[in-house]
């Protein structure tokens, strides 16, 4: 016989307030502040911390349930990818290229945000965020190898991909993310959500993902693309954190509105200046287009970021500086960054090329202000040139800006034709940037960036050589020196598409799966 | 405030001179000719004569660009951190006043570039 039995569940609700928020106390042993202490001295004021609304309330039982579902349905497709050869159904060989780029320069942020959440979420006073910040760290870290595992598969095939790791803490156009997200992660714990909580997750974020993850659709890379799903939902998770943090912390105190808005300033304009390499790869590296840079930040930017702000008017904020300027670059800066990598493809671990005459007719159509003035003669002038055997390898090493360690490749705004030069003299040492952006976010924390890892100057230092290595050993080869360093392998890694290991490989490999020879 | 911080926090610049084994920093930048993407670093020891730099090390920069053969530098403009500069090439570095990180441009007025795009 059945007993009846009166069973009390708890309700969601209650469930997650016991078992997150019922989890905390105030420490009596030890000071709040010691306990806590980076809490304070950024200068944000928190008067109660019961005030955050939690933006998902997760506790970690379902938690699990719903990342093992999606881990099962991923791993699923990973699996068949890589068994049925799919590496040979991207549209062309060049596209692997972009999954090299995502690799290298993308996916070790996906680890440091996992150490930077659990950081920020061991900082925070309040339960609430510690939670939301110990969740958002599993997420993160969870990307990081769900990326490294889908674009294995290709690291059997193709070069570039070997040393990633590696190559983010020494190889020079690495020093961009990598220097970004190292800016974020040793600010504040505060500093840190508004700058990848708010700015990155929030605003710019689609910027990121939605160009590699609709490129690899469009360009038939299942597993790029599975992953990229896979990530969809916790991204959505982090996007209402983000947004959170901020209307959060307007509310507890007015004094905190000049700190934030500074720091939505500097980190909107960091991540802008990172996202130049998402637009080169729209633009320039997948073989089938889905948008240009331009039109990506006309939609995701100008039209849902201006919405947003609009929103956040009614705490004070106003949209972040420097807006009228990259209103300006949209035209430009894809051709800029592809041009620089053009450049110093041999220092480079993926190759280059110059567009197909339909690649640059379409970049013409979708830049009529500036593609056919400033760039196309210059990638004329480069194609004709290596045709002669005399294809253009900059050997000589660029000056970088200070704040974004971008080479100084940008232009003044308003005139395409010169470069922007900015700089500041600081405690009898001069510092150069690439914009007023740079500078100033450089001139509200000199002595932060005074201290920055320069590929360019730790070169010339000498710190870029393996141990050992004597420089001014007679025929001395400073180039192979700087490539050893990096574990970056010339003549495979390296150089032209054209003519490539990866263009010989794929086209035997697809030869094989297609025809009977 | 010169850096947001819960201690004191002060450190040498990382780029100072003392670490460059002698050399100075110069950066150096052709206006209008942007097919090399960014302008140069150049570690140059502060005794060097300008006009060495012009005739020994600029060739292997710049020598590429089919418009470096045509200059006439008697005619260059140069700017240095944007100001008007006068170039004397029997100085050296430091006779000039240049010191470790300065920027020189230089301008080739007639020579625009690939096709005049500045390129």
């Amino acid at each position: 016989m059945d007993m009846k039995v009166s069973k009390k569940k708890l309700g969601l609700k209650e469930k997650y307030q016991h078992m997150t928020r019922g989890l905390g106390w105030e420490t009596t042993y030890q000071s709040m502040d010691e306990v806590f202490p980076y809490a304070k001295y950024e200068g944000i004021k928190i008067h109660d911390w019961e005030k955050w609304e939690d933006p998902f309330r997760l506790t970690m039982d379902a938690y699990w349930k719903y990342q093992a579902e999606k881990e099962r349905k991923l791993y699923a497709i990973i699996d068949a990818y890589a068994q049925n050869n799919g590496h040979l159904s991207v549209t062309d060989a060049r596209y692997i290229n972009a999954v090299k780029l995502f690799l290298n320069g993308i996916s070790p942020l996906e680890y440091m945000a996992h150490r930077g959440f659990a950081h920020a979420g061991r900082q925070f006073p309040g339960v609430g965020p510690r939670v939301a910040c110990l969740m958002q760290s599993l997420d993160e870290i969870r990307h990081a190898q769900t990326q490294i595992h889908s674009l294995s598969n290709y690291n059997k095939y193709y070069n570039g991909f070997h040393e990633y790791r590696h190559m983010l803490e020494r190889v020079w156009y690495l020093s961009v993310p990598r220097s970004f997200f190292d800016d974020a992660y040793t600010a504040g714990p505060f500093e840190f959500m508004v700058a990848i909580g708010f700015s990155f997750e929030y605003v710019l974020t689609n910027l990121l993902f939605v160009p590699f993850v609709s490129g690899a659709a469009y360009n038939g890379d299942m597993g790029t693309m599975t992953f990229g799903f896979s990530a969809q939902s916790d991204e959505a998770r982090h996007m209402t954190l983000g947004l959170e943090v901020i209307k959060f912390i307007l509310e507890q105190d007015p004094d905190n509105l000049p700190i934030v808005q500074q720091w939505i300033d500097k980190w909107t304009w960091r991540g802008y200046r990172v996202l130049t390499l998402v637009g080169m790869m729209m633009d320039y590296m997948l073989p089938k287009r889905i948008m240009s840079w331009k039109e990506a930040w006309e939609v995701y930017f100008e039209e849902n970021g201006g919405a947003l702000f609009k929103d956040l008017a009614r705490y004070g904020i106003r949209p972040p500086k420097w807006l009228d300027q990259i209103e300006q670059d949209k035209d430009h800066i894809s051709h800029q960054a592809w041009g620089t990598f053009y450049n110093y493809a041999a220092a480079c671990n993926f190759h280059t090329w110059i567009p197909t005459d339909d690649e640059l007719d379409w970049l013409s159509q979708k830049y009529p202000n500036s593609f056919d003035k400033y760039y196309r003669p210059r990638l004329e002038f480069w194609r004709e040139e290596a045709k002669k055997g005399n294809r253009f390898y900059n050997k000589t090493l660029p000056m970088l800006c200070q704040t974004c360690q971008i080479p100084m490749i940008f232009t003044e705004p308003g005139d395409p034709t010169q470069i922007c030069y900015r700089e500041v003299d600081y405690k009898d040492n001069k510092y150069h940037f690439c914009s007023d952006g740079c500078k100033e976010i450089f001139e509200h924390e000199p002595e932060k960036y005074i201290q920055a890892w320069l590929p360019v100057h730790q070169i010339y230092q000498g710190n870029c050589f393996n141990e050992g290595v004597d420089p001014t050993a007679e025929g001395f080869d400073p180039l192979a020196a700087v490539l050893d360093y990096y574990h970056l392998n010339f003549g495979r890694d390296n150089l032209d598409f054209e003519g490539s290991e990866d263009q010989r490989n794929f086209e035997a490999w697809r030869g094989m799966a297609t025809k009977n020879t | 405030m010169g850096v947001a911080a819960i201690k004191e926090y002060a450190f040498e610049p990382a780029d100072r001179l003392e670490n460059f084994h002698g050399n100075q920093l110069l950066y150096i930048g052709w206006d209008q000719h942007l097919l090399f993407c960014a302008p140069f670093c150049l570690p140059l020891p502060p005794a060097m004569r300008f006009g060495d730099i012009i005739d020994k090390v600029l060739p292997g920069v710049f020598g590429y660009h089919p418009d470096f053969a045509k200059i006439d530098w008697s005619k260059v403009v140069w700017l240095k951190s944007g100001q008007p500069w006068q170039a004397d090439f029997n100085k050296s570095l430091a006779e000039l006043g240049l010191k470790h990180k300065d920027v020189l441009r230089f301008r080739t007025p007639g020579l625009d570039g690939i096709k005049g795009s500045a390129s």
